[in-house]
């Protein structure tokens, strides 16, 4: 399983790294989503101390950015947990109790979905189909995706990623 | 040499296909034993994932679903000969899942790697390309007219008409864009042709592209698919080696040029406008219609937007002739859909059938009923908008006004099964819950009216002035169809009333249970 990088100050990195996104995408404003993608991938999140570097370059207000940036529910203002654990939450894999699974996950993990375990471990989210469902119950963690889920595959899972 | 096959869609790496290869050529090694091992496209049959196949001189025999532990075992019994094993499922073409569809648009499933130029065009690949640089752009638009093909997305709205309106208006600038937003439940088709035949899709918008002179396509692809956007890239790279994309496509005047997007995990951005905005680097904003993209769409020109199956229908089209591709079908439902089988169900998977064939026999005859072996109780057609149907409606044939006409949508063709275990008002509430998480608030109906619609939910399903409060859902609900914007908040309100409507007794178990 990858793991993500966390460093604890980002203004001044943060600021490099979104100009050079930017400019590798030729300062084009409605590459802003790849933009934020790109950076999110590169810093575990989206600073928000990168926001107003990206608007300038693309010529943009900085209320666009943050619009965009707090939009979709892809990109992470603030660090996640070093693991990202992403549970269907939609009507296929809810057909193969897939509540179940979540609720035993936020109760392992003692989080709520969207959030992130006191050590910074695990990030858990919903997500609305991985387009696994004739495989459901399905998650993805760390990008890597896993069907037919049930208790027995979860549990080793979650003990993996608090390790 | 012994030729295997096993795929690379991720509904078989979801459930170890990557550890079975490994296993294969490790336990081919260890034996010696000249094996090629080739990863290709799913056949379609997920419920039997990893599914190895295996070339013999009668056929492909197949083999599921296979674990690593079971690679050992699969050696010692021979089945490089195509043996008999436990996991044997014989023949692949003799197994009567894949042996009763009707495959135009997933021909080569199961049959090719996805990125290989050579093998997509050993098996038919770029005949409808190669036709239509040949043809004027209104000959290529007369073809899918002819053809009756309709919008794969849900909406069912004619692609002749689309892409008519795009040709016949004069823009210095046109664009091509590809919904691959496909972010209802239970759908899993775009994601098989982007994963699997992506150089289909690429064929089928460059088509696109030479009828109505667009030059530019993107295909905004959902996060949430990672191993699609990473084939559909390198499709694109491959088909540009070869001059199929790009300028001057096998030497004519022609050009198209593609570019993926990802998107951000955002539903809203299914709807083409929200599409639109996003794909200009914007929030998902549905826009107000009028103006219609085909004349007012991707930065302000003509667009035409079309889902994936939509565009991967288009080769065949060309290929053949619109006219055999409308010889499949019923009513103004022509052609073939991928129906995908999906949820409690035991052979989940893929199942393309012209129109006309019902929802007892996909859920049934192809299904198996449900996984879990219980009855089935409801069954979601059309996504998280679309409507429960109740097992007395399972001779419903499968098409748009058949199922417009019962309150219902075929939509995308996605079939979540449920066993009687489900509690229908949860699923209810849950429709409005997805709403209010997914609305991108431009409208009010939608934007309060699906918060609204949970709480009147919960106070309906807490015995809480039930009689008034049912009316309440109810003309909510109208308000929602008449007063939103797009699709997600005029739709929403199907999967509720029909609960509501097919399932009353769900709405008052908590209430039975607390008496008994």
């Amino acid at each position: 399983m990858t793991t993500k990088t966390t460093i604890p100050d980002f203004s001044a990195s943060a600021a490099t790294a979104a100009a050079a996104v930017c400019l590798r995408h030729g300062n084009k404003a409605d590459a802003l989503l790849e933009i934020l993608h790109d950076l999110q991938d590169d810093l575990g999140h989206v600073p928000e101390q990168a926001l107003p570097v990206i608007a300038r370059a693309l010529n943009l207000s900085r209320a666009e950015v943050y619009g965009v940036a707090t939009f979709y529910h892809d990109f992470h203002l603030h660090p996640t947990g070093r693991h990202i654990i992403r549970m269907c939450r939609a009507e296929a894999c809810q057909s193969m109790g897939g509540r179940d699974l979540v609720a035993m996950a936020e109760k392992f993990l003692n989080v709520r979905m969207g959030g992130t375990t006191s050590d910074n471990k695990v990030t858990l989210e919903a997500t609305y189909c991985l387009g696994l469902c004739a495989t459901a119950p399905a998650m993805m963690v760390d990008g890597k995706v896993i069907g037919r889920v049930d208790a027995a595959k979860l549990k080793p899972i979650l003990a993996e990623v608090t390790k | 040499m012994i030729r295997l096959f096993l795929t690379r869609d991720s509904a078989a790496l979801a459930v170890g296909a990557d550890d079975v290869a490994q296993a294969i050529s490790a336990e081919a090694q260890a034996r010696k034993v000249d094996v090629t091992l080739s990863r290709t496209s799913s056949r379609g049959l997920l419920w039997l994932e990893p599914f190895v196949e295996v070339e013999t001189p009668s056929g492909r025999v197949g083999y599921g679903p296979v674990s690593a532990e079971d690679v050992k075992g699969l050696f010692d019994g021979g089945f490089l000969e195509g043996a008999v094993h436990p996991l044997c499922q014989g023949k692949t073409d003799d197994i009567p899942f894949l042996k009763n569809q009707e495959r135009l648009t997933f021909a080569r499933a199961g049959l090719t790697e996805p990125v290989s130029v050579e093998q997509y065009m050993a098996h038919g690949g770029f005949a409808g390309l190669k036709k239509a640089l040949a043809m004027a752009g209104g000959e290529i638009v007369k073809e899918v007219t002819d053809s009756g093909l309709r919008g794969r997305g849900g909406a069912g709205f004619p692609a002749g008409i689309k892409w008519k309106t795009v040709h016949d208006f004069t823009a210095d600038q046109k664009y091509v864009c590809c919904n691959a937003d496909e972010g209802d439940s239970g759908t899993f088709a775009d994601r098989m042709v982007m994963e699997g035949d992506p150089l289909m899709l690429i064929e089928g918008m460059t088509i696109a592209g030479v009828a109505s002179g667009a030059t530019r396509g993107y295909i905004y692809i959902r996060s949430e698919y990672p191993h699609a956007i990473e084939t559909m890239k390198a499709a694109i790279a491959a088909a540009g080696a070869a001059k199929w994309l790009g300028p001057n496509i096998q030497g004519t005047d022609k050009s198209f040029t593609l570019e993926v997007r990802r998107g951000a995990g955002a539903y809203i951005c299914g709807e083409e406008t929200a599409m639109l905005e996003s794909l200009e680097g914007k929030r998902g904003m549905v826009r107000a219609k009028p103006p219609i993209p085909a004349i007012t769409g991707l930065f302000g020109k003509p667009t035409i937007i079309n889902n994936v199956l939509t565009f991967a229908a288009v080769p065949y089209i060309l290929a053949k002739g619109g006219k055999a591709y409308a010889d499949h079908g019923m009513g103004r439902s022509r052609g073939t859909l991928p129906f995908q089988l999906a949820g409690n169900i035991k052979h989940g998977g893929l199942v393309e059938k012209a129109f006309g064939v019902t929802l007892g026999q996909l859920i049934n005859d192809f299904g198996g009923g449900t996984f879990t072996g219980r009855p089935v109780r409801a069954v979601q057609v059309g996504g998280p908008l679309g409507a429960y149907v109740p097992v007395a409606q399972l001779d419903l044939p499968m098409d748009y006004e058949a199922f417009a006409a019962k309150a219902a949508m075929v939509g995308h063709g996605g079939i979540v099964v449920f066993d009687d275990s489900v509690d229908m008002a949860a699923q209810a509430r849950f429709a409005m819950e997805f709403c209010a998480i997914e609305s991108c608030g431009k409208c009010t109906p939608c934007r309060i009216g699906s918060t609204r619609g949970m709480e009147v939910i919960d106070r309906i399903v807490a015995d809480e002035n039930r009689a008034a409060n049912t009316a309440l859902l109810e003309d909510l609900c109208q308000t929602m169809v008449d007063g939103s914007l797009c699709a997600m908040g005029g739709l929403t309100p199907m999967p509720v009333m029909s609960a509501l409507k097919h399932f009353p007794e769900d709405f008052t178990r908590a209430k039975r249970l607390a008496a008994e």
